[in-house]
């Protein structure tokens, strides 16, 4: 099924609130697109405009080859007839009909012969491993169990297209990470375009093949999960994407591949000579040393919080002064390397940010990108 | 694939799209329903309202000998003039005000008395036999309004206006003074207690809905148990009394049984029973009048009501856990309590039925001896010295048109009002936000505020004549169908709303897109799921329309008679057992459905008050 998703200069608006603000994207055939961030920003009413539920009220949506929304010509095709699927946060099964029922109400409707309606089921319910479960009604299984009803249902209409609007929201921590699994290999299987909405930027980054992170009706960044993380086209991007929390640090440029930060220096491509920037890094890009070493600079950590697999160390400003805001170092808490963290507050640390050659993990980001708090905090700091 | 944006090329395309999306919006399965419903609320609400207005401000032909040089159909002020001025204006119009405002105040204070301390004691205090006194509590409302104002005339009528004993003075063998026996106190007395139910129940919710930790968290401060009691728990109860309270006052405002039973034999007349002597005698230009002051009545209490209580009905949503809070000790006053509360229960609760059914068995009325026992007012047949000659009610055919009137006007009236609840439901919940799903949510709040013999007033003036395609529907059977639909109005919106907000919307969008046409969701999906409610509402309008008078008293007429209004034609007859027995009838007939209802729903009257 090669079936793209094309939007044009979409606009919705609900009352004064602008939900989706002009939004043009491509949605290539085959791929599994989640539309990322926080709530309001306007990501499930996308994907309602293009299911059809909702009707924007300018632009444009094309799937595959077909117009299915155009403000300007007056054209909606109804959502019956857009030939996508949807599973909704809440499954939306029926209550009052078994599991074979909800699967075959669509497939009702199109008229399709008993034998097949019963080979789609069967097909269906394997493919979400719920085999057996047909006379069941929704009340009496579990919620992941009826998670896969819904993607069962859905995968027996064979749409073109499957919309998921936080499908694993409601699911406990332990299920979503099965889920998150399960739907990953469904999309591998079908091949269907998929356009995916959730807030948690983790559902996003193992799932998705791209990422649309949108904010205020606005989308930020459409690229894929690897090249959001590492090069976030804005502030609220970097901000919004990774946890623990990327490190925005404002500083100015002193030289072509130097960022002052104050305190101390930072190498990167700064690709400009000179003027106010925020340098931005990851926590786990910070190396940390309890020798001093070359280029290292010393500091004292605030907090140190290990989860396991690696520890974060906050780093504050001291009382002697305000040189650089709070921000985050991590490294592998293996016991085997030759520093364990001990938790304590003010314990004294080196780190080092690496050389321009390594990586690339120093990124200059245009200072008062619109709509930085994290960057304008850094400011207030300074 | 490569596509631009296509800008329309011409005025023409422009217009074509303008068109299209239009038809797309006018098409859409909650605008179709939500414009017949304006359609159809407009026909049973506004021009009602409309013409009512224009009666009183045209000459009709009772007016000809009034007015000078008029002409039928000209336009006049002189029914208003003449029902606010002078001395018909004080007769007519101020003295029947004043006396409504008294009944309602008086009944509506009395309820909140016997009410708020009911549930106080039932919710707050280690009271037995909990749900007994909660049982009981509801009988009153059960019964027809006027229960216990015919109740009342059988114990304490006089020889002097009721031309025979009530037992009080078969007893004493003194005259029973009239202030006791008629007028402002008997009925603000049976009035108030057939609403204290109203009271009891929202009290109770809302005492019940209270987050204890809140009065802990007074505890904790150190305030003793009265202050917690006046300033945490009574604000917090106050949106319950203040809605009750407006509820109250303004069903008492309208009633009409009561001070037809209670006031009119000693000319008490209020403007509901002043309503009723003007139009009986066709003079619907001052009736209308009446009947216009009476609703700017229940409006401006409606208003008020949302001006005081809007702002703090936030309170309700505070609670909600409905932790069990510590509860009042009654110590050693439990058993006098106990015993007040029972003895109070029995009196307004089997007192009045007890009274009834005796009366039923005296040959003559007021001699309570059992050698004047009888069975004649129910199979007797038909002698000339009782009831003027009327059979007994059991071998009435007259009785017996009238409950069969009864039970298929409660069929009907039930029906539609559960199928306008399908359609206003759907229309409002799905269109929730928009301006047209406003427009037809306040629509159908409209016959809320119009007190029920007032918007009986309101459909002569629209049906003694022919409208438009329907024709005249004044004297019959579908015209007291039509007007008891249109009232519960409200009742069909708002049970309605709350059934479908009760289907979460992702149900009826998962059918959409798998293709389902508008009909067949409703068939498949939206019905099926809300069909529980539609039926538990089927069931409280059937028995509210079982034992409604006030709405339908100006429009019966022989042949299309209920109970409740026979009940009202014998008592002004005279044959005050005859009436009794035919509430007794429709009591029998209202517990029998109530029965059902229980049965089907675990016996809850709070459901139907949207509690």
């Amino acid at each position: 099924m090669d079936t793209p998703i094309v939007i044009n200069n979409l606009t919705k608006k609900f009352g004064d609130v602008i939900a989706v603000n002009n939004v043009s994207l491509r949605i290539e055939p085959h791929t599994f697109l989640t539309l990322l961030g926080p709530s309001g920003c306007g990501k499930t009413t996308l994907l309602r405009c293009i299911s059809g539920l909702e009707d924007p009220d300018e632009g444009e949506i094309y799937i595959g080859d077909t117009l299915i929304y155009s403000h300007a010509k007056g054209i909606s095709v109804p959502p019956g007839q857009r030939e996508l699927g949807m599973v909704f946060q809440n499954y939306a099964l029926w209550p009052h009909m078994t599991v074979y029922k909800n699967m075959t109400f669509a497939l009702e409707i199109q008229k399709l012969p008993k034998a097949e309606m019963d080979k789609r089921v069967k097909e269906s319910l394997e493919e979400v491993k719920m085999s057996g479960y047909e006379n069941r009604y929704p009340r009496e299984m579990s919620g992941g169990q009826q998670q896969r009803i819904a993607l069962a249902r859905m995968l027996a209409y064979r749409p073109k297209v499957f919309l998921m609007d936080e499908p694993l929201s409601n699911l406990d921590a332990r299920l979503r990470m099965d889920m998150r699994t399960e739907l990953k290999r469904l999309h591998h299987i079908s091949d269907a375009t998929t356009v995916y909405v959730t807030h948690d930027q983790l559902e996003a980054m193992t799932m998705s093949t791209n990422i649309a992170v949108m904010k205020e009706g606005v989308i930020q960044q459409m690229d894929t999960p690897d090249m959001i993380y590492h090069y976030p086209a804005n502030l609220f991007v970097a901000d919004f994407i990774g946890n623990p929390k990327i490190n925005l640090l404002k500083g100015w440029v002193s030289s072509e591949d130097v960022v002052d930060l104050g305190k101390f220096n930072i190498p990167a491509y700064t690709h400009r000579k000179t003027g106010d920037v925020v340098a931005a890094f990851r926590p786990e890009d910070i190396t940390i040393h309890t020798e001093p070493v070359e280029g290292g600079v010393e500091f004292s950590a605030y907090s140190v919080q290990p989860s396991g697999a690696d520890t974060t160390i906050t780093y504050s400003p001291g009382s002697t002064g305000c040189a650089v805001p709070r921000f985050a170092a991590r490294r592998s808490s293996r016991p085997s390397t030759t520093w364990v963290p001990s938790g304590a507050p003010g314990l004294s640390l080196i780190m080092s940010f690496g050389t321009l050659g390594d990586s690339a993990a120093i990124r200059v980001l245009a200072k008062a990108t619109r709509g930085s708090e994290a960057a304008n905090e850094s400011a207030a700091c300074l | 694939m490569t596509v631009t944006s296509i800008e329309p090329k011409d005025n023409k395309e422009k217009w074509l799209a303008r068109l299209r999306r239009f038809f797309r919006w006018l098409t859409s399965p909650h605008v179709v329903l939500s414009i017949i419903m304006v359609a159809v609320m407009f026909y049973l609400v506004i021009i009602p309202l409309y013409r009512m207005v224009v009666t009183t401000i045209t000459v009709a032909d009772v007016d000809l000998r009034a007015i000078r040089g008029a002409e039928v159909g000209d336009f006049t002020w002189y029914h208003w003039v003449r029902m606010l001025t002078g001395k018909i204006g004080k007769l007519m119009t101020y003295q029947p005000a004043m006396h409504s405002i008294v009944v309602a105040l008086g009944a509506t204070f009395l309820a909140l008395a016997v009410g708020g301390l009911m549930a106080w004691l039932v919710c707050r205090t280690d009271i037995p036999g909990r749900d007994t006194i909660h049982m009981l509590a509801q009988v009153p409302y059960i019964m027809p309004s006027w229960t216990i104002a015919m109740a009342w005339l059988v114990l304490f009528k006089n020889q002097k206006s009721g031309g025979t004993m009530g037992l009080l003075e078969f007893i004493t063998g003194a005259p029973t003074p009239d202030w006791l026996a008629y007028g402002p106190i008997p009925i603000i007395v049976s009035s108030g207690l057939h609403y204290y139910t109203f009271f009891f129940l929202f009290i109770a919710a809302a005492l019940l809905s209270i987050d204890s930790s809140l009065e802990e968290a007074g505890e904790l401060a150190g305030a003793g148990r009265w202050r917690i009691m006046r300033k945490i728990t009574f604000p917090l109860v106050i949106p319950a009394i203040a809605s009750g309270f407006i509820m109250t006052f303004s069903k008492a405002m309208g009633t009409f049984g009561g001070p037809n039973v209670l006031g009119v034999p000693v000319r008490y007349y209020t403007l509901s029973t002043m309503l009723r002597s003007n139009s009986s005698i066709g003079n619907y230009g001052d009736a209308f009048v009446t009947a216009i002051v009476l609703i700017l009545f229940a409006m401006v209490t409606v208003m008020l009501n949302q001006k005081i209580v809007g702002t703090r009905k936030s309170y309700e949503t505070i609670g909600g856990r409905g932790f069990m809070s510590k509860k009042t000790k009654l110590r050693n006053f439990k058993p006098i309590i106990v015993a007040i509360v029972v003895i109070f229960q029995f009196i307004i609760a089997v007192l009045p039925l007890v009274l009834l059914v005796y009366s039923t068995f005296m040959l003559r009325d007021g001699k309570w001896t059992l050698d004047n026992f009888t069975l004649a007012h129910w199979i007797g047949k038909g002698d000339l010295s009782i009831n003027s000659g009327e059979p007994g009610i059991l071998l009435n055919h007259k009785v017996w048109l009238g409950a069969w009137n009864s039970v298929r006007l409660s069929i009907l009236t039930a029906l539609f009002t559960a199928l306008f609840g399908v359609v206003l439901g759907y229309a409002i919940v799905k269109g929730r936000g928009t301006w047209l799903s406003k427009i037809v949510e306040q629509m159908s709040f409209i016959p809320y505020v119009i007190p029920g013999i007032a918007f009986g007033a309101v459909y002569i003036a629209m049906f003694t004549k022919p409208v438009g395609p329907i024709p005249a529907l004044y004297g019959t059977f579908a015209l007291l169908v039509v007007v008891s639909v249109a009232k519960h109005l409200p009742f069909s919106a708002r049970s309605g709303v709350s059934a479908m907000m009760q289907v979460s919307k992702e149900l009826e969008e998962a059918a959409m897109l798998a293709g389902a046409s508008p009909w067949r969701r409703f068939a498949r999906i939206v019905f099926p799921l809300t069909s529980t409610g539609f039926v538990s509402g089927f069931l409280l309008t059937f028995i509210t329309t079982m034992r409604e008078l006030s709405l339908i008293i100006l429009l019966v007429t022989p042949t299309t008679a209920v109970l409740a209004s026979m009940t009202m034609r014998y008592i002004e007859n005279g044959n005050d057992q005859q009436a009794n027995a035919v509430i007794i009838l429709l009591i029998v007939l209202v517990l029998i459905g109530n029965f059902i209802i229980s049965r089907f729903r675990g016996g809850s009257l709070k459901k139907g008050l949207g509690l």
